[in-house]
């Protein structure tokens, strides 16, 4: 084997950009086979479908991605917006709605109950941080714990103020803050893409051009190193853990709204949605990488391969089976990448 | 020397070979990148003997062990074992050899017992399950053949170090070893502690057993050794019977290199205004720095020196805020300072470099730039926190410049670049804040010569105008020949301070051992 350095190097470099888009490389082969199966797959409709579902996804798998990025990881994100829906559905019913739940409390902007759930959640959240950091539980443990006590707490406010069914009669104001758009021409522009997209450039601004940006980086990809550099870990890495409770709230207060109903099961599992989405786009789960524009696309790519599979009918526990590879295939690509070869 | 006889029939285990040696190390060879580890170094090693293997840290004394082992593998060489030519792919083939080793830093699973330490991965079964009764009763025939006095049903944590340490070698013992490596075995043991192992020693000895005893205190090597083997940079300097040998003449041994090396001229004047003064600073937690006292002088390089384990990286992480302070006070200009936090000390215009770079110091995933300017953001940030990308840049390109970094750009990942060229971005890191305290933890480990030189310089620079400089260093040329006066610390404690201009190699490495 005489390869002479030149042809190695470019082997090498070859080899690189394959591991590096390897997730990619799987995925663009399933929506192949998506669209060889079923053609009729590539429509615009289709299209804005995927995009409006991939919004509350987005909002979700923005706040959760700064925790990897931490090294952290949050299993409370399902629990967190069924909290946040019944809230919010609970205080913004409609004044002409048969059976209210409080029947005497007048019409209020809906800005009001949002901004409610989202201090809510991002007091969960802080607490999240505050035990991981300070009392350093591991991540896992204390999001599951964070987990069963937000669905205790929401199954107690659900149970009380509804007895246990489902919150609906929403008020218009309400349900067309999520499910409204423009209408410009044939193209309809959904609101919640809208709210999505905003999210998606102020957290653009928080990771790239804020010192807590800088010092999220730092705790995740050198904690020690970090601590030498005088960057004060707790602080910053709550604040961290604050935006994505922030982030959560405002993401269940739409799931609530676009569904038109709120229980306490809403929101169930959609944590594994949001971290894989992360990991497919790039955020390592050993902390300190990531991008936003990998979290977006991680979104993306992953609601067409589940939007794509239902629309070919694959059975929904095949649609398991299915997922549960991509995140495992995903992470091992991300380690490989990161271990070095000995 | 040249043509040695090499026996390749198989022999049975114990005899001894021709050549009267039980383990030979021949024309050892080793290189890491930028660095000459091991050059035809050399141990022979007779059964029944202690030998004791000798040599500043950094001489290549773990390096061999390491070849000997497996763990690394030498460019080239021979390892003869009983006469025969062996490698070792890993330790577990040289101890299933009989070749095993105590290390300085203990390897036990803490919440197991005694035995299963002892016998982990090899437990006596008894069908398919663990045959305690037998395991327990094997260990006590060991225990008490050498008399330790230790109950194996007892949970590792709960020992002594000490009683650790019995466990180690009784677990070296029960691989019917013939060759053990003991690593600075006496670190952190009491006299009467060392007595006892000494007693081991001796009946392991008795057994033909081949020892190599690696430690830095010469009184025991007096006491315990028959031949020894000296190192110095990685080359065989010298072999024979320790009886011929007093302790100036191995010290010269060891350190006897002639200070060939260039050092930059010395342009800082130390002035007579105290900088910082530190009084009996105590630390909280083990391992920990206990009643250390000193000034430091403006335009002042103190040197550090000490053996590992010394705690001189303590010390500096104490005084940086990284470690906890359980008593002592430290003063700046005077005024006494309360600094519970490395952002108290960068307040405080102190600035550290760590010793270990890849844990302590770079973000190995990510770039140049953000490695550059992390300790000083607040200097980008507005007041809403914002970042000012263009002064980023700018003050990244001053540290590429001034420190001569070489690097393809801002963005390269700074693990892409090689060990110097890191080390320099993260003093470089440090200089943006304009420190006027710069603790140093071995800043030129691991790089090459041209990078050293290129640190010497700018330490010196920074002394020069008017900075102070702690300089922490394992080789003693380099605090010789860049610092004004050297602090030398032992067993956590301070053994003295010289001036640079009066003092010898031997003296440092006498303080060195006062406290052990």
């Amino acid at each position: 084997m005489t390869d002479n350095p030149l042809m190695q190097q470019r082997k090498d470099k070859i080899k690189k950009l394959l591991l590096n888009n390897a997730i990619y490389i799987v995925l663009l082969i399933f929506l192949i086979v998506i669209i060889v199966i079923e053609p009729r797959f590539l429509s615009f409709k289709n299209l804005q479908f995927i995009l409006s579902q991939s919004s509350t996804k987005i909002i979700m798998a923005l706040g959760v991605a700064g925790i990897i990025v931490l090294g952290g990881t949050d299993l409370s994100i399902g629990r967190m917006i069924g909290m946040s829906a019944i809230v919010t559905a609970t205080l913004l019913q409609s004044v002409n709605a048969t059976r209210r739940i409080y029947a005497d409390m007048p019409e209020i902007p809906i800005i009001f109950p949002i901004l409610l759930v989202m201090l809510l959640c991002a007091f969960f959240a802080a607490i999240h941080g505050f035990v991981v950091f300070k009392f350093k539980v591991a991540p896992f443990i204390a999001s599951l714990g964070i987990q069963l006590a937000v669905y205790g707490s929401m199954s107690l406010y659900f149970e009380k103020a509804n007895a246990g069914s489902p919150i609906g009669n929403l008020s218009d104001k309400f349900t067309n803050f999520a499910q409204g758009g423009f209408q410009i021409g044939s193209f309809r522009l959904p609101y919640i893409m809208i709210y999505a997209a905003i999210c998606v450039a102020v957290m653009w601004v928080v990771w790239n051009k804020t010192r807590l940006g800088r010092n999220m980086f730092a705790i995740g990809g050198n904690q020690e190193a970090a601590t030498v550099s005088g960057v004060s870990i707790l602080k910053n890495a709550v604040l961290v853990y604050i935006i994505a409770g922030l982030l959560y709230g405002f993401a269940g207060a739409l799931e609530g709204a676009r569904t038109g109903s709120a229980t306490n099961q809403l929101g169930q599992g959609y944590e594994l949605d949001a971290i894989s989405s992360c990991v497919v786009g790039g955020v390592s789960m050993r902390g300190g990488v990531g991008s936003i524009s990998g979290v977006v696309i991680g979104v993306l790519l992953f609601q067409v391969i589940n939007y794509g599979l239902i629309f070919i009918s694959v059975s929904p526990y095949i649609q398991y089976i299915i997922k549960g590879s991509i995140i495992i295939v995903a992470v091992a690509i991300d380690t490989q990448k990161y271990t070095k070869k000995k | 020397m040249a043509e040695r006889n090499r026996i390749t029939a198989s022999k049975p285990r114990g005899d001894c070979p021709e050549s009267g040696y039980l383990l030979e190390m021949l024309d050892m060879n080793k290189t890491f990148p930028g660095v000459v580890a091991l050059k035809d170094a050399r141990l022979q090693v007779r059964p029944g003997t202690v030998h004791a293997l000798l040599g500043e840290n950094g001489a290549g004394k773990s390096t061999l062990m390491k070849c000997l082992f497996g763990i690394y593998r030498e460019d080239s060489g021979h390892i003869l074992y009983n006469g025969e030519e062996v490698r070792f792919n890993n330790p577990r083939q040289a101890l299933d050899d009989g070749i095993s080793m105590v290390h300085q830093e203990l390897n036990q699973v803490l919440e197991c017992n005694v035995m299963e330490n002892i016998w982990l991965g090899r437990f006596p079964m008894k069908g398919p399950f663990l045959d305690k009764k037998e395991m327990y009763k094997i260990t006590e025939r060991i225990f008490s053949e050498y008399k330790i006095n230790v109950d194996p049903r007892q949970r590792v944590d709960n020992l002594s170090i000490s009683q650790r340490q019995m466990v180690e070698i009784a677990k070296a013992v029960s691989y019917d070893a013939r060759v053990i490596v003991l690593d600075e075995p006496t670190s952190s043991l009491t006299e009467q502690e060392v007595e006892h192992l000494f007693r081991i020693i001796r009946s392991l000895q008795e057994r033909a057993c081949g020892i190599i005893y690696i430690s830095h205190k010469m009184e025991e090597i007096f006491q315990i050794s028959d031949d020894v083997t000296i190192m110095r940079d990685g080359a065989w300097v010298h072999s024979g019977p320790t009886g011929e040998l007093n302790m100036d003449k191995i010290i010269s041994l060891m350190v006897g290199r002639d200070l060939t090396q260039r050092y930059p001229k010395k342009l800082n004047k130390p002035g007579g205004e105290v900088l910082m003064r530190v009084n009996s600073l105590t630390g909280t937690y083990q391992p920990s720095v206990k009643d250390v006292s000193f000034d430091l002088r403006k335009g002042e390089i103190l040197g550090v020196a000490g053996l590992m384990g010394s705690r001189r990286t303590e010390l500096v992480e104490t005084l940086f805020g990284i470690r906890k302070r359980e008593s002592g006070t430290v003063e700046i200009h005077g005024r006494p300072v309360n600094i519970s936090h490395s952002i108290d000390a960068i307040n405080n215009r102190m600035a550290l470099l760590t010793e270990e770079r890849r844990k302590t110091g770079i973000f190995a995933a990510l770039s140049v730039r953000f490695n550059a300017v992390i300790t000083h953001l607040g200097a980008y940030c507005n007041k809403l926190g914002f970042t000012n990308d263009k002064k980023m840049a700018e003050d990244t390109q001053w540290v590429i410049e001034s420190m001569n970094v070489k690097t393809p750009s801002q963005k390269t990942l700074i693990e892409n670049l090689s060990g110097g060229n890191q080390q320099k971005v993260i003093l470089g890191r440090w200089l943006l804040n304009k420190p006027e305290i710069l603790m140093l933890d071995e800043p030129t480990r691991g790089i090459d010569v041209g990078a050293k030189y290129e640190i010497y310089q700018l330490i010196l620079e920074l002394a020069k105008e008017g900075n102070a400089v702690i300089f922490i260093s394992s080789e003693m040329p380099e605090l010789l020949g860049v610092s004004d006066r050297i602090m030398v610390m032992s067993n956590g404690r301070m053994a003295g301070i010289v001036n640079t201009a009066d003092t010898t190699q031997e003296e440092l490495l006498r303080l060195s051992a006062k406290y052990l």
